[in-house]
């Protein structure tokens, strides 16, 4: 309980301090199932989340159970999270799973990876519509992973080793 | 002195060999086809054992290439559709050529063996060929799949016409309103430019 009124307190001076917007996501639908919950977007309700300007740095990877390069780097980006503290760095893992794969391929992949970092599902099949959004120079594969900050936006379409993560994020941070 | 030359002599040939293997384990795909370019022909392996290349269709006015594979959810996804296009295009002229670009070392599901089972399970109405060695796919500029090339037929050889996604919607067919690679070869057939030359999709990254 003390525990929850420190991160409280400190988020309210956070947001007094700085007087920046409080961006709010509006899910578009939540998944929920034993103990895991995953917030739903399309890509309108996700936009925001791409230029939240609150000094924090954001790494926003795009990924998919089935794409195995994707799997493979995982475990990088949550040794972001767990190593750098959420008030400078939030990690947000952004799936591209089919939504009828969330029961059946991601809510037991993330239990089973023990995934700690923010997890939701894009669900939005324009893809041609909002790609380019994310970024002019993405053809759509993935992995792909955005680090921004402010008005400070690196673009990847590529895979990462820790090493070379942790590079382009110590450049924005 | 000597030995600093040495020194830097085999820094060079570890930075010199850090970058090879850089190059062995991530084939980049530089640029590839724009529209208009003009497409290559090859000779790859049909699911069938015979050899299969875009010049053996003397009739064709054009082909629907189309790179996908077993593994990717979008590609099963979209398996309906690719035989209903090749049913739709393929007396007018336009019949679809599937190339499994994947390595089977990176995803066995891709194997050769398993592109026989899945044409057999899905019926497959078209050639269903292997890229192997992963030689083509790279000469197009694929990323992924399944990703799309309309080729028409020319004096001058098979000009990229079209290249992308099959339709706006890779969850469900009959939600889908735009449904680009019908249009491009429906423009195509009828004398007229293609409407929508280039998409983007999501898809699996292919895997050399």
């Amino acid at each position: 309980m003390p525990k929850y009124a420190i991160y409280l307190v400190f988020l309210v001076t956070l947001v007094n301090c700085k007087g920046e917007q409080n961006v709010a996501l509006d899910a578009t639908d939540v998944y929920k199932s034993k103990g895991v919950e995953i917030p739903m977007y399309d890509f309108e309700s996700f936009k925001p989340l791409l230029s939240i300007n609150d000094g924090k740095t954001r790494v926003i990877n795009f990924w998919a159970t089935w794409c195995k390069p994707c799997v493979a780097e995982l475990p990088y980006f949550e040794l972001i999270n767990s190593r750098y503290p959420d008030h400078e760095v939030e990690v947000i893992l952004v799936s591209l799973d089919l939504p009828k794969q969330v029961e059946t391929k991601l809510v037991p992949f993330l239990r089973k990876q023990k995934i700690e970092s923010k997890v939701i599902l894009l669900d939005d099949p324009d893809a041609n519509s909002w790609i380019p959004k994310v970024n002019k120079d993405w053809s759509g594969s993935i992995p792909a992973t955005i680090i921004y900050k402010g008005n400070t936006v690196n673009f990847y379409e590529r895979s990462f080793t820790y090493n070379e993560l942790e590079k382009e994020l110590k450049k924005i941070l | 002195m000597k030995t600093l030359k040495i020194l830097v002599g085999v820094a060079f040939i570890i930075a010199i060999s850090a970058f090879a293997i850089d190059k062995v384990s991530n084939p980049p795909v530089t640029g590839g086809y724009a529209v208009g370019d003009v497409a290559t022909d090859f000779e790859l392996k049909n699911i069938d054992d015979a050899m299969v290349s875009l010049a053996n269709y003397k009739d064709a006015k054009g082909f629907i290439v189309i790179f996908t594979c077993n593994h990717c959810p979008y590609s099963v996804a979209y398996e309906d559709r690719i035989i209903a296009l090749d049913k739709m295009f393929k007396d007018k002229g336009y019949p679809v050529v599937a190339i499994n670009p994947n390595n089977p070392k990176a995803y066995p599901d891709d194997s050769f063996d398993n592109m026989k089972v899945r044409a057999k399970e899905k019926g497959f109405t078209f050639p269903y060929l292997f890229d192997d060695g992963q030689k083509i796919y790279p000469q197009y500029g694929a990323t992924k799949t399944p990703h799309v090339y309309i080729l028409e037929k020319t004096a001058k050889g098979n000009i990229v016409r079209y290249i992308g996604a099959i339709d706006n919607n890779y969850k469900d067919a009959s939600a889908a309103d735009k449904k680009y690679v019908e249009d491009a070869v429906n423009a195509l057939l009828s004398g007229n430019k293609v409407p929508v030359e280039l998409t983007k999709a999501i898809g699996c990254s292919i895997k050399a």
